[in-house]
């Protein structure tokens, strides 16, 4: 038989267990989105407003800023900050708006994926970039300037 | 509640005290923050896998980027720039609404100075992006 309070008791919360995910994932997403402001503003600006903006970018200009360790640092940090907050939106969208729990699973399991997958790729790629690749002699004017004669 | 207050309560226009979403300025900022977000989530999967191109040979990568240097990407990376922009500045509204004293109380004027932040910041941009798709026309 269930009991129900008595009346005019005072509200207490059911006792909880463990780690609280869903206030962790809010904290998570106002600190990431403060730290986020500054990396993708600066991203923007240093790639679009900065030289000749988006038409300025190729092989060459990648080579350039990831041949610092410091644009390392900050896309690698801007790539897991801004996917777990972006999959974490997502799934904040998924769970209000997906009616069947079948629906929510299939779908928090792609942005899952899709996170953990693109968040593995783009590591790999910055870390292991290498701005002077050994390439064809037609490729040869494609790579940056401070590149030794190969 | 008295019979009295609940006729006057249902003629009422006013908003009911205490609510941010409900209509107005609180509502619609939700709604771009969603927007927005979603539309920035997806352009980010696919600015992942261009730039992993990089990975494969100079050649490959200058190819991609290439398809994102022509006018109607640069209308489009307008766009993008504008949902960042918004989501960014709005994001530190709600992070001001939860954390600061006067957050809830100030939400709606703080919404028009995003409003005015983005304005100031993308007339920085759009002058910048429409001389650099001219120079992509022109070659």
């Amino acid at each position: 038989m269930t009991t129900i309070a008595t009346p005019r008791s005072p509200y207490a919360r059911s006792p909880r267990r463990g780690v609280n995910w869903e206030k962790a994932g809010w904290l998570y997403m106002r600190i990431s989105g403060v730290i986020l402001v500054v990396l993708i503003l600066g991203h923007l600006f240093v790639n679009l407003m900065l030289g000749e903006g988006v038409k300025g970018i190729d092989f060459a200009f990648v080579a350039g800023k990831w041949a610092s360790p410091f644009w390392q640092v900050w896309d690698v940090l801007m790539l897991w900050l801004a996917l777990i907050h972006g999959a974490n939106g997502m799934r904040t969208i998924v769970n209000d708006y997906a009616t069947t729990r079948g629906m929510r699973v299939t779908l928090k399991t792609f942005i899952g994926i899709s996170a953990v997958g693109l968040i593995l790729l783009g590591t790999l790629v910055a870390t292991t970039f290498d701005p002077c690749p050994q390439v064809s002699v037609d490729q040869l004017h494609l790579l940056p300037s401070f590149c030794p004669p190969q | 509640m008295s019979v009295a207050s609940a006729k006057r309560a249902a003629k009422s226009t006013t908003r009911p005290g205490g609510t941010l979403y409900r209509g107005h300025e609180g509502m619609w900022s939700w709604v771009l923050h969603r927007i927005t977000g979603v539309a920035i989530f997806f352009f980010l999967l696919v600015h992942i896998l261009d730039t992993a191109v990089v990975r494969i040979s100079p050649e490959a990568y200058n190819a991609v980027i290439s398809s994102y240097q022509n006018p109607l990407m640069g209308i489009g990376e307008i766009g993008l720039v504008g949902a960042i922009v918004f989501h960014a500045l709005n994001g530190l509204r709600i992070i001001a609404i939860d954390y600061w004293r006067k957050g809830v109380k100030y939400q709606r004027p703080m919404f028009w100075t995003v409003i005015g932040v983005w304005v100031v910041l993308m007339a920085a941009f759009i002058p910048r992006q429409i001389i650099v798709i001219i120079s992509e026309v022109q070659g």
